[in-house]
């Protein structure tokens, strides 16, 4: 079981809002001693979900932790919006699936980066994106 | 509004990005230079990313952009100092810097600039550490 030991919330609205966000995740990263290659991993994670909580979900909150599961160390980063929620979730989790004319490799790229990843989408009632980076994972 | 500076070396623009970008000041960064490259016909573009600690695919695709749009201007661009972290991190993401010339440091990067410059007729090449 995972539990969190450590945690804080923070408001996204607006672009400006994305760097302090990753900078306190980082800082998360660097209190249990995650290494530079997995904190980078984190980071661009954080960064690519959090401009889609922006983009598509129109803002909202994250919600950082220090998580343990007995064994290991970790970070959770949990995203909600209340914006338009995923119509085909498997679609968009798809290399190169977009919307937005963009390159599609947000969802699919960030699930390749972290170690836990889950997605919670309800048409009309947001998004809620959750992952775990293992300090060792 | 916040700016990263070019600074124009003879016929180079030297970009060092020394904050961690975000969105805006990327494409900032990308209509800047496209400008700059115009207004002083620049025929080469360093950019020295060795402070970066992130780059996700927004930001990558903006070093794309940068790097077609010199191109079409007839000016070549380099990165150089891609640190080994933001290395693997885009790949596992699944964006290749297609088009986009690296190097090491900024001293190498010159030289490839330098050696583009002067071998300006001949169509495509590769370079690497070898002189040829
Ligand atoms: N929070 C969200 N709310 C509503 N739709 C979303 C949300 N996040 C993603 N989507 C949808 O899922 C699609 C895929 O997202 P993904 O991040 O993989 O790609 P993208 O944002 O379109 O492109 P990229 O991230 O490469 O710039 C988006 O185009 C969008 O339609
Ligand atoms: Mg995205």
């Amino acid at each position: 079981m995972t539990t969190a030991t450590n945690k804080e919330e923070l408001f996204i609205v607006k672009e400006q809002d994305v760097v302090p966000l990753r900078n306190r995740v980082k800082e998360y990263g660097v209190k249990i001693g995650m290494s530079i290659l997995n904190q980078t991993k984190l980071i661009t994670a954080t960064s690519e979900l959090v401009r889609n909580l922006l983009k598509y979900g129109g803002g909202g909150r994250v919600i950082i932790e220090s998580v343990t599961n007995g064994r290991d160390l970790g970070v959770r980063v949990i995203f909600i919006d209340k914006g338009p929620g995923i119509k085909d979730i498997n679609l968009a989790m798809q290399d190169g699936y977009s919307t937005g004319k963009s390159l599609g490799l947000g969802l699919p790229g960030t699930k390749r980066l972290v170690n836990e990843f889950d997605i919670q989408t309800e048409l009309g009632n947001g998004t809620t994106v959750t992952i775990i980076k293992w300090k060792n994972g | 509004m916040e700016r990263i500076p070019i600074l124009k070396m003879g016929d180079f623009l030297l970009v060092t990005i020394q904050v961690d970008l975000y969105d805006q000041l990327a494409e900032n960064l990308e209509s800047d230079l496209i400008n700059t490259i115009n207004k002083h016909n620049s025929k080469g573009v360093l950019i020295d990313i060795s402070a970066v600690s992130i780059i996700d695919s927004f930001m990558g695709r903006i070093l794309g952009n940068i790097a077609v749009m010199s191109k079409i201007m007839d000016a070549q661009t380099v990165v150089v100092g891609m640190q080994p972290a933001v290395a693997i991190t885009l790949v596992e993401l699944g964006l290749s810097l297609n088009g986009v010339i690296s190097a090491l440091n900024v001293e190498k990067g010159m030289d490839l600039l330098r050696a583009k410059m002067y071998n300006g007729d001949k169509e495509e090449q590769t370079y690497d550490d070898s002189n040829q």
